[in-house]
């Protein structure tokens, strides 16, 4: 009996929820007055969240479940006997506008087991954004997961239709990589971001008469690595997003705590890494980013190369270098404001504003919405100075949660 | 003097445009804050200024406003807040006399605006995310018809509806609030007053949503909090999708410890048939030799330390025989190719005494790099680990499905391990062929073994042996 649309729904999005990704932010800004269905205006919307916390903006699903490789830390690998299905790309189109339609979602995020082969896996995604997009004028978001050994022309055109690109580096170091995913080349996947990347660069050059190219993946490329899956430190997965930013323009590096599958592989390890991890390295990434901080400065407070789970990793780094501290908040650079623990971007901005007309006080830098709590140690003030605090011994316990809660997490 | 008191109306639609104009008016007439009652929710457009007894228009003094202030108003009328008219027109007022106050982040005044404009935006934001459209029966025009009902926190469906105006141009659609309804036909978008909550027919896509809804979520990491924190309960009644989240949050605990407990299953056997398909003679991924070399001079672009680059096998496309050694060795590595160095030297020997046709054959190893360790000027062999023998598997699998010798000869334990998949007992399973899926495989040791046998009345007793292995190969082809 073949399979109703329901039934391959809940196979095909049980199988992509391992991506990370849900962003449908940072494209152009596109809408359907003058024909076509649906609009991107800048920033994203999640228009609904999961119990894992998790936001959801795009229908993420799989064109097909069904893969020829045989990816270890993957619940879809060639060896698994999860249930397959498949999609026709007549039932995704019509799942993506009818959920559209009724604003469930912001667009389509279309990943798929590699079938037959990697060009012919390509062609079918390809197939379903042009669909999309010429046949229907779908103005939404759409997210291609590429297939770093499909064709040059295959990408090409997927870049033209969609608003992201993304390829997976999966894990950390080349070897690991070898390890779980045999198929899977790390050079491959280098030489596919790169070629993204180029093109991406060259839609944006006008030609002599001033004309533009069409847009080519105007939301960038992106890409995930599991965490936890095989040995890497923190400072290996965060020196490698740091040569993906550099290298490849990447827009966004996810980390996804390896989390176990049914029906999961036997080489893989069966402890499960806490989820703060993964918190850890989004923060790192973070600091990384937009606040000036370097990948050794993140990573040099423990000897083992891991970031401290159990504090954010600026309180951790203003710990170690408490010689910088306290920072005078009404003539500090920028530069330092931004390094003091509870002072994010927007807290500094309004500070370097608001210092301007007035000698800033505790009450003030409260109002502005600076985290005191962790600010206090760190920062002079008219009417405060923390005294002997930021030098005390025991200021890291303030900040730490006592020992035994730890197993919770 | 007495303050008089003027009450100011703001109609229900509107109510920026209503605000603005009479803000500007009073503050050019010199009112004081104080003298102000602000009411909101006036029937009609029309009447702004509920003081039947206006003061005359005075002297109107020329008014300029940081656009800031604008932006900042526009939005914060939509605040629920009662106060908010009242709080924008003090704020104003203040602004007249010290334009600079805009920018001063932390005055408590404005502190108190930007805390109700960000309400506000939130709401909006809200509103776009959280409102779900039903299907309705299609109109007379043919156009699509949907319909939603939607409780906001503040006023905000007015800002924006022009949002959904531009995303669903197309269809037809009623948004209903208790405050006021906003109806898009025909690419025109008006406003009404409120409603109750309508009732709407039933949805099938709100299935499939469910669905969707269900089987995205991860049992594996929960966290409650975190979706509730962005997707507040308040809203949960008129989304169709919440209705699963007590489930999943009561059965997430059971599926993930069922996931746990469950014993690794076998592979289906259709794993196995793909398998041998990529690896061997399928004809989807299979790469010529020119393809081969190029993927294997794109990987030596970069070549990791420790390591020599990726040495490809020779020898002709259609070989009967296929020899498989371990690694290149320093040698090879500085050639480029297979056993150029010593042991190459003693294997043409040896085939060449037992009547085997080395040219003939293709001659290749189970791992493509030299695994080295760097002492002074020379590179240490190294044996490689399971993972560069699986990685290496890649390559010579490639070969093997391109060349498809009729045998293969492996040499030595990592070449065994590689193609049987087990390289114990190799002195006692030399000499003889092994069927596997790549094919019939001969075992023997590797010349390298004999290289290295200290013992000159044994390294004659293996030479021989070795050449005797050669031979039956040789009478195997033959």
């Amino acid at each position: 009996m073949p399979m109703s649309l329901n039934e391959k729904l809940a196979i095909l999005s049980d199988a992509a929820r391992y991506d990370a990704s849900c962003a449908s932010s940072g494209t152009t800004r596109r809408d359907s007055r003058k024909g076509g269905l649906g609009s991107t205006e800048g920033s994203g919307i999640c228009h609904a969240y999961a119990p894992d916390g998790r936001c959801i903006s795009l229908l993420k699903i799989l064109m097909t479940n069904f893969c020829i490789y045989d990816c270890a830390y993957c619940v879809n690998r060639v060896s698994s006997n999860t249930p397959r299905a498949r999609f026709t790309p007549e039932e995704v189109v019509h799942l993506t506008l009818e959920f559209y339609r009724r604003n469930y979602i912001e667009g389509l995020f279309l990943s798929s087991g590699i079938i037959r082969s990697p060009d012919a896996t390509m062609e079918d995604m390809v197939r379903i954004a042009r669909m999309l997009r010429v046949g229907h004028g779908f103005k939404g978001y759409i997210h291609l997961k590429t297939i770093p050994d499909a064709a040059q022309e295959l990408i090409d055109e997927a870049g033209l239709h969609a608003d992201r690109l993304s390829i997976n580096v999966e894990l950390p170091t080349e070897q690991a990589v070898r390890a779980f995913a045999p198929e899977k080349s790390p050079a491959t996947i280098r030489t596919a971001m790169d070629r993204v990347q180029t093109r991406r660069a060259a839609a944006k050059d006008r030609s002599h008469g001033g004309k533009r190219p069409p847009k080519f993946a105007p939301a960038g490329q992106s890409t995930q690595m599991i965490v936890g899956a095989d040995g890497s430190t923190d400072r290996t997965v965060l020196s490698q997003s740091t040569r993906l930013y550099g290298s490849f323009g990447l827009k966004r590096v996810y980390y996804s705590a390896f989390s176990p599958i049914p029906d999961s592989s036997a080489l893989l390890p069966l402890i499960r890494p806490p989820l703060v991890r993964e918190h850890r390295l989004y923060q790192a990434d973070w600091l990384m980013r937009f606040y000036g901080f370097g990948v050794d400065e993140i990573t040099a407070a423990r000897p083992d190369g891991n970031l401290d789970l159990a504090l954010d990793p600026k309180l951790a780094w203003a710990l170690a270098n408490r010689h910088l501290f306290p920072v005078r908040v009404q003539t500090a650079e920028r530069e330092m404001l931004l390094r003091v623990p509870g002072f994010g971007t927007k807290t500094v901005g309004r500070i370097l504003a608001a210092r301007r007309h007035r000698t800033l006080a505790w009450e003030d830098l409260k109002r502005i919405g600076a985290n005191l709590k962790n600010a206090a140690p760190f920062i002079t003030l008219r009417h405060w100075s923390p005294g002997t605090l930021t030098d005390s011994a025991d200021l890291r316990a303030r900040f730490a949660p006592p020992a035994e809660q730890l197993s919770l997490l | 003097m007495a303050v008089r008191m003027i009450t100011v109306s703001l109609p229900r639609i509107g109510t920026d445009r209503a605000w603005r104009d009479a803000a500007r008016t009073h503050l050019g007439r010199g009112t004081r804050p104080e003298a102000l009652l602000w009411q909101a929710g006036a029937p009609a457009q029309t009447d702004l200024f509920g003081a039947p007894d206006m003061p005359a228009p005075g002297t109107a003094h020329a008014l300029t406003v940081p656009r800031a202030f604008l932006d900042l108003a526009r939005t914060v009328v939509w605040h629920a807040d009662p106060e908010r008219f009242a709080r924008l027109y003090a704020f104003l007022w203040r602004l007249a006399e010290r334009p600079a106050l805009i920018r001063d982040t932390a005055d408590p005044g404005l502190v108190r605006l930007r805390q109700m404009e960000k309400n506000v935006r939130r709401c909006a934001h809200k509103m776009k995310a959280f409102v779900r459209f039903r299907d309705i029966a299609p109109g007379s025009t043919g156009r699509r018809r949907f319909a939603a009902w939607f409780e906001p926190t503040h006023h905000t469906l007015e800002p924006t509806a022009p949002f959904f105006a531009r995303r669903f141009a197309d269809m037809d659609w009623i948004i209903a609030t208790p405050d006021i309804t906003a109806r898009h036909e025909n690419g025109t978008l008006t406003f009404g007053p409120g409603a109750q909550k309508p009732d709407l027919p039933q949805d099938a896509a709100e299935e499939l949503w469910g669905t969707y809804f269900c089987n995205i979520f991860n049992p594996a990491r929960v966290k409650v909090s975190a979706m509730t924190s962005e997707m507040p309960r308040k809203y949960w009644h008129n989304l169709p999708e919440a209705r699963h989240i007590p489930g999943l949050i009561a059965g997430a605990e059971a599926r993930v410890r069922e996931m746990a407990a469950r014993a690794p299953t076998l592979p289906p056997v259709r794993a196995a048939r793909i398998a041998e398909r990529l690896a061997g003679t399928g004809v989807d991924r299979v790469m010529d030799f020119e393809a081969l070399h190029r993927r294997a001079a794109e990987e030596n672009r970069e070549v990791p330390d420790g390591y020599g680059r990726i040495v490809l096998g020779e020898g002709p496309g259609d070989a009967p025989l296929m020899i498989v050694g371990e690694q290149p060795g320093d040698a090879e590595d500085r050639a480029g190719r297979p056993f150029v160095g010593p042991s190459g030297q003693l294997l043409d020997r040896e085939a060449a005494a037992a009547g085997l046709d080395r040219s003939a054959a293709y001659v290749t190893n189970a791992v493509k790099r030299f695994k080295f360790v760097q002492r002074g000027k020379r590179r240490l062999h190294q044996p490689p680990d399971r993972t560069e023998i699986e990685h290496g598997r890649w390559w010579l699998d490639h070969e093997i499905a391109l060349v498809r010798p009729r045998l293969i000869l492996a040499m030595g334990g990592t070449a065994a391990e590689s193609l049987t998949g087990s390289r114990t007992g190799l002195l006692k399973r030399r000499g003889r062929i092994e069927e596997t899926d790549r094919g019939p495989v001969f075992l023997t040791v590797h010349p390298s073994y004999i290289l290295r046998l200290p013992d000159p009345a044994r390294k004659k007793d293996e030479t021989e042996r070795f050449r005797e292995d050669l031979a039956e190969v040789a009478r195997t082809l033959a």
